[in-house]
């Protein structure tokens, strides 16, 4: 197993991406700070960099704009990271498929930098919360497919369903 | 011997953790004041007033709704207020008042966004974390009514596509009771607060003249003594049968605009209750059969300011034009004027004063590429909480204090 | 100002128009030809005083259209002007930004998606479309598929 991706699991610090979304998946992202969802008391934390990023949480189609700046965004994110498709635009551009701005989707700008990027997909218009949770921790899960996700942090115990 | 002009370029953006989309503002600095701000802005164009000439005309309230997740209530509303003066269609008085209600939901929810966010940006984190806590349960009774927290779907040409079941009006009056007690204490707080006076006053005034000059709406041009609100002006849905007042401040700084979003959202519960106890009975939406050739205006009140929304028809089934004016199109420009001459720690708060639904309006980033001096938005942040944390200590004022009662 | 007062107000800069459509008490068309559409919003703005709402830039198939749309707030009334733009190959119009500021960014827009030169813009530099967005593509024009 890979130290890094070890210590990926057990805090996930974030970079938000915004790529032309309309606001409301990236609330509901700022929603999960707040005291209702709290996902700080998971380890997940926003940082104001890349570089100091595990994963990118990524909202919006991709218009033409975004795209040159989401590939630079991926290109000065630590590695491994992985990519959060946060919401239908992001998963494949949604109801602005085709508006002819847009050269998403996310997923495909992504791998024009790398091929081999961690991808995952929380659809939603806008996905709740709780699903952005889920999601997170049922793509940390996939990575780690034979140990039962349930660590000791601190002792904290974190446990999640990876079913 | 006298120093040089030392003039160095600010790029505020395009990524930074609290600000939801991507914009760009070049600022030129001499010394800590802005001298100039250029802004491009191209980040969020998707193309929609295109993409709605390929809908029908019952599709497209839900590719608008998506124009802003803050205002995804009025901008489908102003969108089929147009195509109802096109066909000369009146909904029914139920719809009417749903319409209200949602719409008055939505403004409560996006001002204690807002109150969150300025929160943020001068340092007050509490403030961020208790105003949001707050904005959930109405994101929770969105969801009971509309089905969804965001993005509702609920006007549809003729009236709306839910209604609200009169067993939930209980439950929704209870809910106002909550967010009354605590948006009024969150209002004292702020009211009273030396140290929020010694931040926010006096700082990133809009002066009337400006106001006019930029054509700026909503809590923007209402906190510069412009007491405009198309719900009074120009009314629709219920707003002409309920009793309300247009809240206005007339300094423009910060802090006034602060005030008419604080007093605005009470003024929210009232109307709300006010629409729930007239509610009349009866179905909320008519037939539509066809959209003739005409066209036609219409307009709603965001939460930030006049949501205008031109349609054409030429008798199809489409729109043949489709125009699409959020209010931060507007208010985000008077940035220019609030800006220039301020000190580079209160940029960040001016920005946000305008409350600019950056979804709505196009944002660009740009810029880099400049040999002299740059600072991110992160330094931005920072400037502006450290001047927080300097006035908080030479007044010696303590923590603002927000009971959970 | 009231109803009452626009109405007659508006008697006066008939002879600058090419009609007056009156939709409903509160929606006012302006048909004028281009020369004319300065000193029309010039009456709107600075003589009347309404506020400038947006301005909305249509390919109608023959000409294009510029819709200038004002609001006099005190009686809720929509006025619209409507500039007709007949020269297709290269259409021009004046500029209303040296008169209201808040005219810059939706005359930069109607440049870029329409291609509509505005005569006097103190900065008509693209504004919306993506920096690598080639030139000479109007993506509001009827010829541009969706």
């Amino acid at each position: 197993m890979d130290w890094k991706l070890w210590a990926l699991k057990k805090s996930i610090w974030v970079f938000h991406v915004n790529t032309g979304a309309c606001n409301n998946c990236d609330i509901e992202i700022v929603n999960l700070l707040t005291p209702k969802f709290d996902v700080e008391r998971f380890g997940i934390k926003l940082v104001g960099s890349p570089r100091h990023a595990d994963a990118l949480l990524v909202t919006g189609g991709g218009t033409r704009q975004a795209a040159i700046r989401l590939r630079e965004v991926y290109r000065q994110t630590a590695k491994p990271c992985v990519v959060f498709c946060m919401g239908a635009c992001a998963c494949g551009m949604g109801i602005f498929e085709k508006g002819y701005h847009m050269a998403g989707p996310v997923d495909s700008i992504i791998r024009e930098v790398d091929p081999n990027a961690i991808i995952a997909y929380v659809p939603g218009c806008p996905p709740k919360p709780q699903a952005m949770i889920m999601g997170v921790v049922r793509a940390l899960a996939a990575l780690q497919p034979k140990e039962k996700y349930a660590t000791e942090r601190v002792g904290q115990p974190v446990v999640a369903d990876p079913r | 011997m006298s120093e040089p002009l030392r003039k160095s370029v600010l790029a505020v953006g395009p990524f930074h953790p609290l600000q939801e989309e991507m914009e760009f503002f070049q600022l030129t600095v001499d010394g800590e004041k802005v001298t100039d701000i250029k802004a491009r802005i191209s980040y969020n164009h998707r193309g929609i007033e295109k993409l709605s000439e390929t809908l029908q005309f019952d599709q497209v309230p839900y590719l608008v709704s998506r124009v802003c997740g803050i205002c995804s209530a009025s901008h489908p509303l102003a969108y089929v207020q147009a195509v109802e003066e096109i066909a000369a269609v009146k909904p029914p008085e139920r719809a009417l008042y749903v319409r209200t209600i949602i719409n008055e939901l939505e403004r409560i929810h996006s001002h204690l966004l807002w109150v969150g966010l300025a929160g943020h940006f001068i340092g007050y984190d509490t403030v961020f974390m208790w105003a949001w806590k707050y904005r959930e349960p109405v994101l929770d009774l969105l969801e009971e009514i509309t089905g969804n927290r965001n993005n509702y779907g609920n006007v549809k040409v003729g009236g709306c596509r839910e209604d609200i079941p009169d067993e939930l009006i209980p439950k929704i009056n209870q809910e106002l009771d909550v967010i009354e007690r605590k948006t009024e204490m969150l209002t004292k707080a702020v009211l009273d607060d030396p140290v929020l006076h010694a931040r926010l006053k006096g700082v990133g005034i809009l002066t009337k003249e400006d106001a006019i000059k930029y054509a700026v709406t909503g809590p923007t041009a209402r906190g510069s003594g412009i007491a405009i609100d198309v719900r009074r002006d120009d009314p629709y849905a219920a707003y002409d049968d309920l009793d309300w007042k247009v809240i206005s401040q007339p300094e423009g700084d910060v802090f006034a605009k602060a005030v008419v979003r604080l007093l605005e959202t009470l003024e929210s519960v009232k109307i709300i209750r006010q629409a729930l106890a007239r509610l009349p009975k009866g179905p909320v939406s008519v037939d539509v059969k066809e959209i003739p050739p005409g066209e036609g205006c219409g307009r709603a009140e965001a939460p930030r300011g006049e949501t205008f929304h031109y349609v054409r028809s030429d008798g199809g089934n489409r729109p043949v034009r489709h125009k699409i004016r959020a209010p931060s199109y507007v208010n985000v420009p008077s940035f220019k004027a609030s800006c220039i001459g301020a000190d580079i720690a209160d940029v960040t708060i001016t920005l946000a004063a305008v409350d600019p639904c950056y979804s709505c309006t196009e944002r660009i980033a740009v810029v880099d590429g400049h040999s002299a001096v740059i600072h991110d938005y992160d330094e931005l942040l920072r400037l502006s909480r450290e001047k927080t944390a300097r006035i908080k200590k030479e007044i010696g004022a303590p923590d603002v204090k927000l009971e959970d009662c | 100002m009231q109803q009452n007062e626009l109405d007659n107000q508006l008697s006066q800069i008939r002879d600058k128009l090419t009609g007056l459509d009156r939709k409903a008490d509160n929606r006012v068309f302006l048909p004028c030809e281009a020369e004319n559409v300065h000193e029309v919003c010039r009456f709107l703005f600075s003589d009347l005083g309404l506020r400038f709402v947006i301005s909305t830039g249509i390919d109608a198939e023959d000409c294009f259209e510029v819709l200038h749309h004002f609001s006099n707030d005190e009686s809720g009334c929509l006025v619209t002007v409507k500039a007709f733009v007949r020269n297709r190959e290269s259409p021009e119009l004046d500029s209303i930004t040296p008169l209201i500021p808040g005219a810059e960014w939706i005359e930069r827009e109607m440049h870029d998606l329409l291609g509509i030169k505005f005569r006097n813009h103190p900065n008509l530099e693209r504004l919306i479309l993506a920096d690598d967005w080639p030139e000479g593509v109007y993506p509001l024009r009827k010829e541009v598929q969706a």
